[in-house]
């Protein structure tokens, strides 16, 4: 079996949010983690490749310094990474994410492609299921449990208060959830043997069957208004009045901020 | 120069750091009060190969160098030093004289079930008469037929009762020199757990580190194989201050643990801890103080760093082992000092992990050689 999974380094917002002027997400002033929901696709996919036998391929689009997260996976226990990572790129939406993820996998043999459910950063949970769409394969999203049977997968999707089964045939993808597994550590050896194998850099050249038009922030429909970090409020004002005083104040302060 | 680490350690650093977090520091409290080995523990980083961090792949071992060893002791004594020595005794004691005097059958026997963690190990060297001045030991052993023999007991033994393999050191003939002096040659062995007429004797109480098992071995009449002589007969002293070189490290790497963890909580505490209406980091007293205690972690983390490329590139390092050793000790017990009075009365108590960490900081300048017995390696390679 091959499996593909896609994983995406994100900030770690532990240590705090960074933007650039124009709104998007300064990935460069962040530390970063593998985003969690990937890495339980990832642990998902390194199970089923101890109990059934499989090369895992762990692909992630981003800047050049997102080569640490795919090492990472292959500490953890991927066979191969490929980076995807051109100028012509940047700034993508999650259309142009998924049309330059899709034209990455064109590339590659596969039975199974697992993605996280969504990424900490965008929370869209549109990527996964837009790579099914490009490659037309059935989508099987919010995973919390994933078994193989001959040719095909059976998934417990998660749903409020229940989950549905559903057995798709293979090649097909699914989306992960962070519930479904407690990934597994790295270990040093993994480590060391990661700095010591090749990461495949893709660039534009290397997609296949895509268009200029729908890469990069050119080929992105969505528009970021403005982003930005939760503000703390102030410590706020505290008066003591009677009532009626109260109101007359209260009215005072929300014409004073034209709230009303 | 370039004082950075590449990215394959800084990401070592973040596993052991993430591992240390989550899998060691909920229990360092209760470790500390029960005095139990933390075996649970122990079998994780069994799982993920922390116990044979530095030993070639083909001996069972991670394939990594001394440096990430070093930093794995680290980052496990920053949150509990117990651990932090449990590692250090098992690879530095245990592992490394096998595979610096093993042959390629003992190394092939003891090295792969030691690295992949299956097995745990200890080293005996001290005596109850015999301390700084190894040379007093009396434990002895005589070859009969196929088998040695040994006789004696050895105190302080970390990992004591839970190791499976022991290095012990005795007294395998007494010369004579010209002068009509006597002198000992002692010879190091590899001791199985359960080898007849191999007990254990009281465990000790101790200070700190409450939850490492340390005991007394006894040997009585007790019989192993000849083959598990390690090393040549009559060069056990050598072997034995060789690997203490190596355990120096290790422990060097403990202290230095302890004393960046007690920065860490003394950082946290001080920014929220009020008094006289501000916070205590606002006063400049404790401004001055984390600075001083800082600059100094960083000069002992050098020290040990440094050591450990010692340790990867020399055949001898002694000296650099001593310098970080006493370095990183004396800052461990001088930082872990401040910091519990910078925490004044909450210090004092046990809620507060940096009461434990001062206690456990004392071995540091202890075991392994005294701060005193490293002043005497450090002078003596000056005065040559």
């Amino acid at each position: 079996m091959k499996i593909v999974v896609c994983i995406k380094q994100v900030p770690d917002t532990k240590g705090g949010v960074k933007f650039n002027p124009d709104g998007t997400l300064d990935r460069a002033a962040m530390l970063t983690i593998m985003n969690p929901d990937d890495k339980a696709g990832l642990e998902a996919a390194l199970r089923l490749k101890e109990q059934y036998g499989a090369e895992v391929t762990v692909l992630t689009m981003g800047l050049p310094k997102a080569d640490e997260v795919l090492r990472e996976a292959m500490a953890m226990g991927a066979d191969r990474g490929i980076l995807v990572t051109d100028r012509v790129l940047g700034g993508a939406d999650t259309w142009a994410t998924s049309t330059t993820i899709a034209g990455a996998i064109r590339n590659l043999e596969y039975d199974l492609i697992i993605t996280g459910r969504q990424a900490i950063d965008g929370d869209t949970a549109q990527v996964g299921p837009q790579i099914a769409e490009h490659l037309k394969l059935p989508v099987i999203s919010y995973a919390q449990d994933i078994k193989v049977e001959g040719d095909y997968v059976i998934v417990q999707r998660q749903y409020e208060d229940r989950y549905h089964e559903l057995k798709a045939k293979m090649p097909c993808l699914i989306t992960a959830l962070s519930e479904l597994n407690e990934p597994r550590y790295m270990t040093p050896g993994g480590i060391f043997d990661s700095y010591d194998k090749e990461v495949t850099v893709w660039g534009r050249a290397d997609l296949k069957d895509v268009d200029d038009s729908d890469l990069g922030l050119k080929g992105s429909p969505t528009k970021i208004a403005k982003a930005s970090d939760k503000v703390r409020k102030g410590a706020g004002e505290k008066v003591v009045l009677d009532t009626d005083e109260s109101v007359a104040y209260l009215i005072g302060k929300f014409k004073e901020k034209h709230i009303i | 120069m370039d004082f950075s680490l590449d990215k394959k350690h800084e990401m070592a650093r973040s596993l052991f750091r993430e591992f240390a977090e989550n899998e060691v520091k909920p229990l360092a409290q209760e470790v500390d009060e029960t005095e139990e080995f933390p075996m649970e523990t122990v079998k994780k980083m069994q799982k993920l190969g922390f116990m044979g961090i530095p030993v070639p792949k083909e001996y069972g071992g991670q394939g990594c160098d001394p440096l990430t060893y070093v930093m794995c002791v680290e980052e496990l004594s920053k949150v509990c030093a117990t651990t932090g020595v449990i590692v250090s005794a098992h690879t530095s004691l245990c592992i490394d004289p096998i595979m610096t005097y093993g042959t390629e059958e003992q190394k092939q026997k003891y090295v792969k079930p030691l690295a992949s963690g299956e097995k745990l190990g200890a080293f005996a060297l001290t005596e109850p008469g015999a301390g700084t001045d190894a040379q007093g030991a009396q434990t002895k052993a005589v070859l009969d037929g196929d088998e040695w023999v040994l006789n004696g007991s050895k105190c302080f033994i970390t990992n004591g009762k839970v190791a499976d393999v022991y290095i012990v050191i005795a007294i395998t003939s007494v010369t004579t020199d010209k002068r009509g002096r006597k002198k000992k040659n002692f010879s190091a062995f590899i001791v199985d757990k359960g080898a007849p007429g191999f007990s254990f004797g009281t465990k000790e109480k101790k200070m700190g580190i409450r939850g490492s098992s340390t005991y007394e071995l006894i040997f009585e009449d007790c019989r192993i194989p000849k083959e598990n002589l390690l090393g040549p007969e009559g060069k056990g002293f050598p072997i034995a201050m060789h690997t203490l070189d190596g355990g120096r490290i290790g422990i060097a790497s403990q202290a230095l643990g302890i004393a960046e963890g007690a920065l860490d909580r003394a950082v946290a505490y001080t920014k929220e801890r009020k008094q006289f209406g501000r916070s205590i980091a606002q006063q400049q007293n404790t401004q001055f103080k984390l600075a001083d205690m800082a600059a100094r972690i960083e000069a002992a983390q050098l020290l040990v760093y440094k050591a450990a490329m010692a340790k990867a590139t020399q055949r001898v390092y002694s000296v650099e082992a001593a310098k970080a050793k006493l370095f990183a000790a004396e800052t461990a017990m001088a930082v872990t000092t401040e910091v519990v009075q910078l925490f004044g009365g909450y210090g004092y108590i046990r809620e507060y992990d940096v009461e434990r960490m001062m206690r456990d900081a004392k071995i540091t300048e202890i075991y392994e050689g005294t701060s005193e017995v490293q002043r005497m390696v450090i002078s003596g390679a000056l005065l040559k």
